[in-house]
């Protein structure tokens, strides 16, 4: 079969699950999962076969098509969509095999999987969109998937709320991506496809070009909307805030949605559109301090969480800073390389700390547990790996993909290069407080102390994603994947070097030393643990300039359109007295009156203009 | 055959008032008229020219030209088709009421129906006037809440309405009216009114605008324009359900039609003249943002969906704006999708109101655990009507807003219609927003005590089940419905 042919069946067949589960879902209460996760092994063996095609297009449906707009539905292969696409469907398959053992014991268990197809479709036509419209349609989708599986408890007010929360902080970036579409849609005279908006780019006397010359400030605002939707998808600064509440969604998915795949979606797209952003030097420069500042925020925060999955989440929030950052720094390659290596050592810390919280009966607190490291070996050396990886030991997959960034930052900025080591040695920290916390020591839980090894259906994913934590930075590997392997930073490569090993020294010494042996948190930054209060100062926000605003217009509204243009005529024509009044005899016959007026009027005037010409 | 699909709901209201049995009168006849409808659609396809077909007229007066005469195009089809799709919806979700439920539910379908097919300026009116009777009398004497109150404000509203529109038709008449041997023949004669447009070059052009105006206000005060709005929502939290789910759904969307149909091909390129540009998008605006903050606001259901409906009559305004083809094809495609998401909407908060006698917010909640497909079906058309990719609202939408960046260039830099377009798309996130609380508080959560909502049986899950599938389909599809409107559209001159 021609491997381009495949992107098809590689977009309908969790379609059809999701589809199927959603329509036989009383049937499917037993084996739903069964339909997913098969679903989701032949989609990971077919995105293997697109890693040796060619590349491509391939069109798929068509969508809008009306006069001269065509705007369909269309798969681009090429390096970037090809290693994202085996990403995609390697960690979902993983994720699936292992929600089989997660799950096992939910009611909502095809709700849950029938959702989980639902975000494969979403997220891989991201992936393989060939257009901007076609990409913000999934983009959409994804955030649907993302609210059902979040709000998937949704019995659980918290869960409810996050689920919201997440969909309408994510439409905020889609205002923005959306503005950003339209402009460009606008300036190249009415086209979407990346390829043809790239070669607009290149070609002298295009329409883009000539906006280019013209009015650069329209790009810019373009560039800044597209961005705008990455900060809502990939949870960067001032929009992150509904990652960490999106924890409230099963472990599995919080692995695969929210640290591994979705969430990356904004660095890809800034990725494929990077031909547009780099046009801008201002867009840049917000963009990579977005992003420095995202991360090294978010790592602050990770510091002082006890739940083990938020300090994963802040965790995942401050690397995908560093992925913003390094398209930021005109280095997309770089984001992308991160995003790979990431990809498999968060899913794989997420997945374990799933592992734990399972077997501890649902505890979260990093405070209730330890002791877990000789009661689920596997569990905590595959955790072990991911820590390092994520920290970025030397050899591990992390640390090349960290050093691509740190030396793109080292020679654009020199400042966020500063805040990213500072950062590194943040994560360095706080990953070695949960290791020290959660695992070793003694068991400070009743959860903790009767905790056993995961099954081997959990466990195997653990043992995949870390062997891809410990190679995936290597050529061998991410070369077949055709990884976009950075550049070797010709300068500055020994300070950067020295720089990152000294960041983990000093965080795993730092976090050692303060955790070693501690029932409590030796440390307190309110600050820190309270995350900025930026959830505070946003409920203040909507409570007083949304809802209070909303409740203004809506007495504003009572008051003059009803009271003035409403009442006042009543009041007036009862006020006619007697003959409207006799007239209005009954209430019926009041308001028959004045429709049967309109007709007879226009009957009356049309004889009579006819009479009269 | 176009007569016979207008005529046949009032012949089955008629026996439904000699006593036949209403809801399977009723069923009957708008199942009929559907699969009628869906065949002349599908022959419409066929031919696809945009020219009116399946025309049939009955001269009623000579002096002025009136006649009965009907005709059919893909703008008036699709709409013919929503309505009967909706009338159907409608009666068969509409158990154990009176007869005068389903008389009053036909009536409105067959008013509907004649201000569709209509090709008399005439009877295009009048046929939107027998619609509100029915809708008036049904909100005064079966409404909820404040029926009587509701029932007043759109009586005098629309009565209002009503009039300046037929002053703006009374213009349309006098100045599209051709003119033969020196005298101006009168006519009501829709077709042959479209042959004389009032272009800029004509005699009377710089009246135009001022009749255009006129015809905006009519029109846009039968469809909530803002701020002639305020009838609307109070009406439709009020009206019982099949009569909510038929104006907001439907007929509503004659207002928009006239203007599609009589006044921006009339008057070509009186929307584009700067002060009624201006004026629109400063109304239209007031419809996504003002009652996009009031919607917020609402603490009940009915209150939150009828201001929903006044709010999304925003972007469809939007399309309009913009004067092009790409803005129309996405209005009428709106406008489609509206009807079926709202009358969706009002037919599962009717199911809601029947269970449990309150449709407040604080008084509701976990009626997902008892009733997941209403849970389901709900969360689907919430979704489609906040504009998710994939359902046809997104692709209307879509559409209007790529239309009012097609004249966009670097040169002109952004018009008030960009700025308007980009200011709308905050309304993408304010009904998000109104749509999830709602969403949330209804239907998730624990079980609230002393409240237990059951499933719709299998027989009323049919019509929301086919609503929810013709959203989904035209949402993938929107080709199906655009294949006819853009021939349909280009051959009323719009480009």
């Amino acid at each position: 079969m021609d491997p381009h042919s495949l992107t098809g069946v590689i977009l309908l067949l969790p379609l059809a699950s999701a589809l199927t589960i959603l329509l036989f879902h009383g049937m499917l209460k037993k084996s739903a999962h069964l339909l997913s996760t098969a679903v989701s092994v032949i989609i990971c063996l077919c995105a293997v076969k697109i890693l040796g095609a060619d590349d491509g297009a391939v069109p798929l449906l068509p969508f809008l098509n009306i006069g001269d707009l065509h705007l369909n539905i269309g798969a681009i292969i090429d390096r970037q969509s090809r290693g994202m696409l085996f990403i995609v469907t390697f960690v979902g398959m993983l994720v699936h095999i292992y929600s089989c053992g997660y799950m096992k014991d939910d009611d909502a268990k095809a709700r849950f999987f029938g959702a989980l197809s639902l975000f494969m479709f979403s997220m891989l036509g991201i992936v393989l969109a060939d257009n901007l419209l076609m990409m913000f349609l999934f983009w959409e989708l994804v955030g649907v998937s993302s609210y059902l599986l979040i709000g998937h408890w949704f019995k659980k007010p918290e869960a409810c709320e996050a689920a919201k929360k997440a969909f309408i902080t994510n439409r905020i970036g889609d205002f923005g991506f959306m503005a950003g579409i339209l402009i460009l849609f606008g300036l190249s005279g009415g086209h979407l496809a990346f390829g043809e908006l790239k070669s607009q780019i290149e070609a002298d006397g295009s329409l883009l070009k000539f906006a280019l010359n013209t009015n650069p400030t329209l790009i810019t605002i373009a560039a800044l909307g597209l961005f705008l939707g990455a900060v809502g998808k990939s949870a960067q600064v001032p929009l992150h805030v509904w990652l960490p509440d999106a924890m409230e969604g099963p472990t599995p998915v919080s692995a695969l949605i929210h640290a591994a795949t979705m969430v990356a979606a904004g660095v890809y797209m800034l990725t494929r559109v990077f031909f547009i952003i780099h046009l801008s030097g201002f867009a840049c420069e917000v963009i990579a301090y977005i992003g420095g500042v995202t991360a090294l925020m978010a790592a602050l925060m990770a510091t002082q969480q006890n739940d083990i999955k938020k300090v994963l989440a802040y965790s995942t929030l401050s690397q995908l800073g560093y992925m913003v950052m390094a398209v930021g720094l005109s280095s997309p390659e770089a984001g992308m390389f991160h995003l790979y290596t990431h990809a498999f050592f968060k899913a794989l810390l997420f997945l374990g700390a799933g592992a734990v919280i399972h077997s501890c009966h649902h505890e979260q607190d990093i405070w209730k547990m330890g002791g877990l490291k000789d009661k689920m070996p596997i569990t905590f050396w595959t955790f072990i790996i991911g820590t390092a990886a994520l920290m970025g030991v030397p050899a591990l997959s992390g640390f090349w993909s960290k050093e691509a960034i740190l030396g793109a930052a080292l020679n654009e900025n020199k400042i966020l290069f500063a805040s990213s080591v500072l950062t590194a040695t943040l994560t360095a920290y706080y990953m070695t407080r949960v290791v020290v916390v959660a695992f070793l020591g003694k068991s400070r839980g009743e959860g903790a102390s009767h905790a056993h090894e995961a099954p081997m259906i959990m466990t195997v994913p653990l043992l995949l994603l870390a062997f891809l934590s410990l190679f995936s930075g290597y050529g061998f590997f991410a070369g077949p994947l055709q990884a976009m392997l950075p550049h070797p930073h010709e300068s500055g490569a020994v300070i950067v070097g020295v720089c990152s090993l000294a960041a983990v020294i000093i965080g795993f010494l730092a976090g050692t030393k303060l955790y070693r042996g501690k029932d409590t948190d030796p440390v307190s930054i309110p600050l820190f643990a309270n995350k900025f209060y930026i959830d505070e100062i946003y409920a203040v926000i909507v409570k007083y300039a949304q809802d209070r605003f909303a409740w203004i217009v809506n007495a504003l509204e009572k008051v003059f359109v009803d009271g003035l243009l409403v009442r006042l005529p009543a009041a007036l024509t009862s006020g006619l007295g007697g003959v409207f009044r006799r007239l209005q005899g009954g209430e019926l016959q009041g308001y028959t009156f004045l429709l049967g007026l309109g007709i007879v009027i226009a009957v009356y005037l049309a004889v009579f203009l006819g009479a009269k010409s | 055959m176009l007569e016979t699909i207008i005529l046949l709901p009032i012949l089955a209201a008629f026996a439904i008032w000699l006593g036949s049995p209403g809801r399977i009168t009723a069923v009957v006849a708008s199942l009929i008229n559907l699969i009628a409808v869906v065949i002349l659609f599908v022959q419409y396809q066929g031919m696809n020219t945009g020219k009116m077909a399946f025309q049939a007229s009955y001269p009623v007066l000579s002096s002025p030209q009136i006649q009965f005469a009907v005709g059919a195009d893909g703008v008036s089809l699709v709409l013919v088709l929503l309505t009967t799709l909706v009338t159907w919806a409608a009666v068969w979700g509409t158990v154990d009421k009176d007869g005068i439920y389903y008389i009053a539910s036909l009536l409105i379908s067959a008013g509907a129906l004649g201000a569709f097919l209509c090709t008399d300026v005439f009877f295009l009116y009048a046929f939107h006037e027998l619609a509100l009777i029915p809708t008036f009398l049904m909100i005064a004497l079966y409404g909820h809440n404040d029926r009587k109150d509701a029932a007043w404000k759109i009586t005098i509203y629309l009565g209002v309405g009503s009039l300046v529109l037929l002053a703006g038709l009374l213009g349309v008449v006098w100045y599209c009216s051709p003119v033969v041997d020196h005298h101006k023949v009168l006519t009501f004669d829709l077709l042959e009114l479209l042959k004389h447009p009032l272009s800029p070059d004509a005699p009377y052009a710089k009246f135009g605008p001022y009749n255009f105006f006129t015809l905006l206000v009519g029109f846009g005060t039968l469809v909530s324009l803002f701020p002639f709005h305020s009838w609307a929502a109070p009406a439709y939290a009020a009206a019982p359900t099949p009569i909510a789910m038929l104006h907001s759904g439907v007929l509503k969307k004659f207002g928009l039609y006239g203007l599609i149909r009589i006044a921006l091909p009339l008057f070509p390129g009186a929307v584009q003249t700067p002060w009624i540009q201006q004026a629109l998008l400063l109304m239209l605006l007031g419809n996504i943002l003002v009652v996009g903050l009031i919607t917020i606001h609402q603490r009940r259901l009915d209150d939150l969906l009828a201001n929903s409906s006044v709010m999304h009559m925003g972007y469809i305004f939007l399309g309009l704006a913009t004067g092009n083809a790409l803005g129309q094809n996405g209005a009428l495609m709106l406008m489609f999708a509206h009807g079926i998401s709202i009358a969706l909407l009002f037919m599962l908060c009717g199911k809601l109101r029947n269970q449990v006698g309150t449709l407040e917010f604080e008084k509701l909640g976990g009626i997902a655990n008892t009733a997941p497909f209403l849970s389901v079906v709900f969360g689907f058309a919430a979704f489609a009507s906040i504009g998710l990719p994939g359902l046809a609202n997104f692709a209307g939408e879509v559409m209007i807003f790529l239309s009012t960046f097609q004249d966009f260039t670097a040169a002109k830099g952004f018009t008030m219609l960009q700025v308007t377009t980009i200011l709308s798309l905050w309304g993408v996130v304010i009904s998000a927003v109104y749509m999830l609380r709602a969403y949330r508080k209804i239907f998730f959560g624990g079980v609230t005590s002393g409240l237990f909502v059951s499933d719709p049986t299998v027989g009323q899950r049919i019509p929301m089940f086919l609503l929810a599938a013709v959203l989904l389909v035209v949402g993938c599809q929107p080709s199906l419905l655009l294949n006819v409107l853009q021939t349909s559209i280009a051959a009323l001159g719009a480009k």
